[in-house]
């Protein structure tokens, strides 16, 4: 009996043990980030490592300004919310509210798929397909914002369709009907009371997918043309942050080292702002059911 | 719908085609709003959009890569004609099953401590799940910084096998965790009950009829976490790097096939051999996707 109570209770221990996984695992990354990053900026001073415009590790002196690559992450973000967002939620709309059920049966399955096609495949997708064709159609080089935000549009797509439709669906059917019976269309319906309704849900899935657009990154170096520089024109290219990390990592020493590990940090940063206002959404929609 | 001790059924199919509009009376609604039929010609385009975009990409690496698929992109050995990517496709059977190895446990475990023993709403619940949904949150690449930072450099693995596995093992957690969570928690009270009525401990109870009765849940969460790994490309070109040989040892450094498929389009020599590699890759996650989506819906309509 006394073994039975002792290893019900070690093995208690062992569960809490592997769920403070998670907390330990967050906390680790912190720590080894914050501390190879901040000395960095430290160094670097950090005005001119956020404010800097200029970013040219091998002069001498270096400059390690990432000014130019914040924006070029917000404008990305911001091209792909342009073209991801409307259509996302206009096709959550039609899969909860105006798709035909044999249309759904494929409809439903295929949005989750462009969900599983990996990152790498969209960046050669967009390096053989769309970069040529804004080439040959707007000029410039092709790689460009414009590309950047095309592929990161229809990369964040399923997630916003994911979590709109599910928060459409989640909304009461008698606010619909009580609509219809008031002589309102069906769109109207739709778009008055539903979606109004379900707002805090379609916010959630936009915020997730601007999280995923922010942190891509194999699709966006690939297409994006990587300058450092604020695009004049969508048909520029830009250097993402992301992109920044991955193009230089291999072969930096020293501070350029550390300046790109800082670029990861300032990154780590806007995605926890993200994933905190998330929560807060999250708990502000549960308290309004 | 039809109360059928308030109403027949004839006088329900009455008002039913009372509530019916058809297509005159709609077009007439729309002469009146406008507004309306533009919004649902914006919801059609939009749906139309959205599929498109689906068809098109994988129908344009289909008809680009599947005449690529030759016996030399599959040639056992690796060298800078035939681009093989065998040792990659191995690479990545290897990663995948050691990354489920190290995360597997812990992510089960903790959905176990969630599910079953923590109190509903305690502080230390509200963190665990704060971490995993912040853990969830993080960007590929930042995982490959950390790992870079931990595993290569602070634990001197250099780029390997083991960092490589190590960083997505942290990268499934959360993934594994939700998923076998809510698999645990489709298990009906009933069972738990029944095996405490039996003289069964807790421990025993969750070991022998809880894990197994929700196994395809968890099942199905794990194929999920392996199609992410198979996909991931940022966070393994500086753990894992990009050696072009096979990976056999823990401490070896080796490419998997995303990772392949990146160094292929980055160069720009072997477009072809790009096109037939993102075929190889695009048919795997989606075979693996397939099944988890499979295996899930057995477990729906199982618990009906």
């Amino acid at each position: 009996m006394r073994l039975k109570t002792f290893r019900e209770r070690a093995m208690q221990g062992v569960f809490f043990l592997t769920a403070i996984t998670s907390v330990a695992a967050v906390a680790i990354i912190c720590v080894f980030l914050f501390s190879n990053g901040i000395p960095a900026i430290a160094e670097i001073g950090v005005f001119d490592f956020l404010g800097g415009q200029k970013w040219a590790p091998s002069n001498v002196p270096a400059s390690y300004g990432i000014f130019n690559m914040i924006v070029a992450s917000v404008y990305v973000t911001a091209g792909a919310i342009v073209i991801g967002v409307p259509i996302g939620i206009f096709t959550a709309v039609f899969l909860a509210k105006f798709c035909p059920k044999p249309l759904y049966k494929v409809l439903k399955p295929a949005t989750e798929l462009l969900a599983g096609i990996p990152s790498i495949v969209y960046g050669f997708f967009g390096l053989m397909v769309i970069v040529p064709f804004i080439r040959d159609n707007f000029g410039g080089d092709g790689s460009s914002w414009l590309a950047a935000s095309i592929v990161l549009g229809i990369m964040i797509l399923p997630t916003i369709i994911g979590v709109s439709e599910s928060a459409i669906r989640a909304v009461p059917e008698s606010y619909y009907e009580g609509a219809l019976a008031l002589g309102a269309t069906k769109e109207r319906s739709v778009f008055k009371t539903i979606l109004p309704a379900s707002k805090s849900g379609v916010l959630a899935g936009v915020v997730l997918g601007i999280g995923r657009a922010l942190g891509e990154t194999m699709a966006v170096v690939l297409i994006a043309g990587n300058q450092v520089q604020i695009p004049n024109s969508l048909t520029d290219g830009l250097r993402t942050l992301t992109a920044n990390i991955v193009l230089e990592m291999g072969y930096s020493t020293g501070l350029h080292r550390q300046a790109l590990i800082a670029t990861g940090v300032v990154l780590f940063v806007f995605i926890l702002l993200i994933t905190l206002s998330m929560q807060a959404i999250k708990s502000r929609s549960e308290k309004h059911g | 719908m039809a109360d059928k001790s308030i109403i027949t059924d004839s006088e329900y199919n009455q008002l039913k085609a009372v509530n019916k509009i058809n297509l005159r009376q709609r077009l007439i609604s729309y002469k009146r709003k406008p507004l309306s039929l533009v919004m649902l010609i914006l919801v059609a385009i939009a749906a139309a959009l959205s599929a498109t975009a689906l068809i098109f990409i994988i129908a344009y690496v289909l008809i680009k890569g599947i005449p690529n698929l030759t016996p030399d992109l599959f040639a056992w050995t690796y060298n800078s004609d035939n681009v093989s990517c065998m040792p990659a496709i191995i690479n990545t059977v290897v990663l995948t099953v050691l990354t489920l190895v190290i995360s597997i446990p812990f992510g089960v475990g903790a959905a176990i401590y969630l599910a079953e023993y923590a109190k509903k709403g305690s502080r230390i619940v509200r963190l665990i799940r704060t971490m995993a949904e912040t853990l969830a949150g993080i960007p590929s690449i930042v995982y490959g910084l950390f790992g870079m930072l931990f595993f290569v450099y602070s634990l001197n693995w250099s780029n390997s096998l083991l960092a490589g596995a190590f960083t997505l093992a942290i990268m499934i957690l959360p993934t594994i965790m939700r998923t076998t969570e809510e698999a645990l928690l489709t298990v009906p009270d009933s069972y738990r009950e029944g095996s405490f009525g039996l003289g069964a401990g807790k421990l025993r109870t969750i070991l022998r009829i809880i894990l197994p009765s929700a196994m395809p849940g968890i099942l199905a969460g794990v194929i999920l976490a392996v199609g992410r790994i198979v996909g991931e490309t940022a966070a393994l070109i500086y753990t894992y790097g990009s050696a072009t040989g096979y990976a056999v040892s823990p401490f070896c450094s080796g490419r998997s096939l995303a990772v392949h498929k990146y160094v292929l389009a980055n160069e720009g020599l072997h477009t072809n051999e790009a096109w037939g590699t993102a075929v190889v890759l695009l048919v795997l996650v989606f075979a693996i996707n397939t099944l988890s989506a499979v295996i899930a819906k057995k477990l729906g309509s199982k618990k009906g």
